[in-house]
């Protein structure tokens, strides 16, 4: 009892009880908090975030607003804005990002389990709420910076999956590996015809062996690189593709025109050395 | 009283006016759009793909629409970055736009790909227009 | 209005677009084509439009039309040096250029008219112009 003073022995705010505790709930707090991150985090650095929460949070304590989308919590959720987007850039997971929050609640059940009176249950209540609240507003902050994570690495990657090769004088191939939707297609594309122009290359071999299904939008953009490569003055094979491929093609009303089309890419690098003019025979 | 019908999604910033009555007009207006493309730091595709538009919509503005208005402005909407253009004549204006939108049909000397083709080139396109009340095209071309 | 020139080397006539083109200037170069292959009896038009940073729906039509009107003049087209957004961009608007020949640059598209032209290699010779 000695620890709660409160001023009416039934009603206590809950950020009196967080006041009147403040050295206990802070190292409690911190204690639980850096325990869940198994090492990740010393208990030094976590001490300081907890802190400014503690801070944020207890100056947040304005009578008995417990809205955490209102005015008087705007410091306190720019600053686990801040905290859940350091966290979700560092790698830590959802849980090792909300328990920062959520690990106040058992700091203070603990004191109250030690010490509490009804009064001092009443607000841990309160508290809790607005506990729960803000770490849902963590893991919402997390969850989109991880989205937009994601969106640079796939941003990234279509970067790195553009390999366009020279296979010979005059002849590149681009092997394409994996699904492709619009925009890779698109990108993947517009670097094979940059290409063709930057080597002066006259055939280009689009080879679709590690591509899993084509619909009609990949078509599609097949079917227009090959009428761009043409517009340049450079012809293209589309090679590898595999029985079912072909069987979709066919059945989306797909037409390939006068493409030239090979089952494999040894196939396709023959005719594309043959339209240039060379041809591979046997040395003997 | 043509902004009625334009939907108040995204807010402009400052927005250029070039008058369009002759053959040079619709160059400058390439060049003008090109030139906003560029600090929009759109891909040089997409860069293309809009002033073309450009070019084929300030034509119509000026061959059947009989010469109007050109104006252009960068936008932005939820985060990102693109070009709107606009292009207004007071001219007889297009009576069946459905008919007008198909690949091939014309009404004049043109491959009929001018209104069509524009439309394939930008992600947003609108037309407003009625016999008698010009015509107005919206197009928007989003950085990706 | 700017012209466009049109240079002669041998029996080729070389165009090289090096501005934004106005339709008034597209629909000149396209007559002056003509005048100047039957003027000269050229036997191929090279139309170099690496300079060209758009193409649209009448620039294409200008030549098309103007690789049709040479073929009755007996006279192949190549169109070269198209940039890839150029081209990208032309599709995407409908125009394949379908009749048009194309080449990636002039060395190519030169050597495209003289095996088209029935002459091996890829020298243009001068000395056999009958009209010289």
């Amino acid at each position: 009892m000695d620890d709660l003073h409160s001023p009416d022995p039934t009603e206590q705010s809950w950020g009196s009880l967080l006041r009147t505790n403040r050295e206990e709930v802070l190292e409690k707090w911190t204690q639980t908090a850096a325990a869940n991150l198994g090492g990740r985090m010393t208990p030094a650095e976590m001490g300081r975030d907890v802190d400014e929460i503690y801070s944020a949070l207890v100056r947040a304590d304005t009578g008995d607003q417990i809205d955490i989308r209102s005015a008087a919590y705007a410091d306190l959720r720019s600053l686990l804005t801040e905290l859940s987007r350091t966290r979700a850039r560092q790698g830590f997971s959802p849980t090792e990002t909300a328990v920062g929050v959520y690990a106040l609640k058992d700091a203070v059940l603990e004191i109250l389990e030690a010490h509490g009176d009804l009064p001092g249950y009443r607000a841990f209540a309160r508290l809790s709420r607005i506990v729960d609240d803000l770490g849902m507003f963590m893991l919402e902050t997390y969850a989109t910076t991880r989205e937009a994570v994601i969106a640079e690495q796939a941003e990234a990657l279509l970067e790195l999956s553009t390999p366009v090769v020279k296979l010979w004088d005059g002849i590149v191939a681009l092997p394409l590996v994996g699904t492709l939707d619009s925009a890779r297609t698109q990108v993947v594309m517009e670097a094979l015809l940059q290409t063709l122009v930057d080597t002066g290359s006259e055939h280009a071999i689009i080879d679709i062996t590690g591509v899993p299904a084509v619909d009609t939008q990949v078509a599609q953009h097949l079917l227009k690189t090959v009428q761009a490569a043409r517009l340049l003055g450079a012809e293209c094979i589309i090679s590898g593709i595999r029985p079912q491929i072909a069987q979709t093609v066919v059945a989306l009303g797909i037409e390939f025109g006068d493409i030239h089309t090979k089952a494999s890419l040894a196939d396709a690098i023959l005719l594309a050395m043959r339209r240039s003019g060379l041809d591979v025979v046997k040395s003997r | 009283m043509w902004k009625s019908m334009t939907s108040p999604t995204s807010e402009s910033e400052a927005t250029l006016t070039l008058a369009i009555v002759n053959d040079g007009d619709v160059v400058r207006g390439r060049q003008a759009v090109r030139d906003l493309a560029v600090s929009a730091k759109l891909s040089l595709v997409d860069q293309t793909k809009l002033v073309t538009a450009t070019s084929e919509l300030a034509r119509n503005t000026l061959v059947y629409g009989g010469g109007g208005e050109l104006r252009a402005s960068i936008v932005s909407e939820g985060g990102r970055q693109g070009v709107e253009v606009e292009f207004i004549d007071d001219g007889p204006g297009i009576p069946d736009l459905d008919l007008a939108l198909t690949d091939g049909w014309t009404s004049g000397s043109g491959l009929g790909l001018g209104l069509s083709g524009a439309k394939r080139l930008v992600e947003d396109f609108e037309v407003d227009s009625a016999p008698g009340r010009g015509t107005r095209v919206r197009i928007v071309k989003w950085k990706r | 209005m700017d012209r466009i020139p049109i240079l002669r080397i041998g029996d080729v006539l070389l165009v090289s677009i090096q501005i934004d083109l106005q339709d008034q200037t597209a629909l000149a170069l396209q007559d002056d084509l003509s005048s100047k292959i039957v003027e000269t009896g050229a036997k191929g038009v090279l139309i170099d439009i690496s300079a060209l940073e758009i193409v649209d729906s009448f620039i294409g039509r200008m030549i098309s039309t103007t690789a049709a009107v040479s073929r009755v003049l007996d006279a192949e087209t190549v169109v070269v040096g198209m940039q890839p957004a150029v081209a990208i961009t032309l599709v995407e608007l409908g125009l394949t250029l379908d009749g048009v020949r194309t080449a990636l640059d002039v060395d190519r598209g030169l050597a495209l008219l003289s095996s088209a032209l029935g002459k091996a290699g890829s020298d243009v010779e001068v000395d056999d112009l009958a009209h010289e």
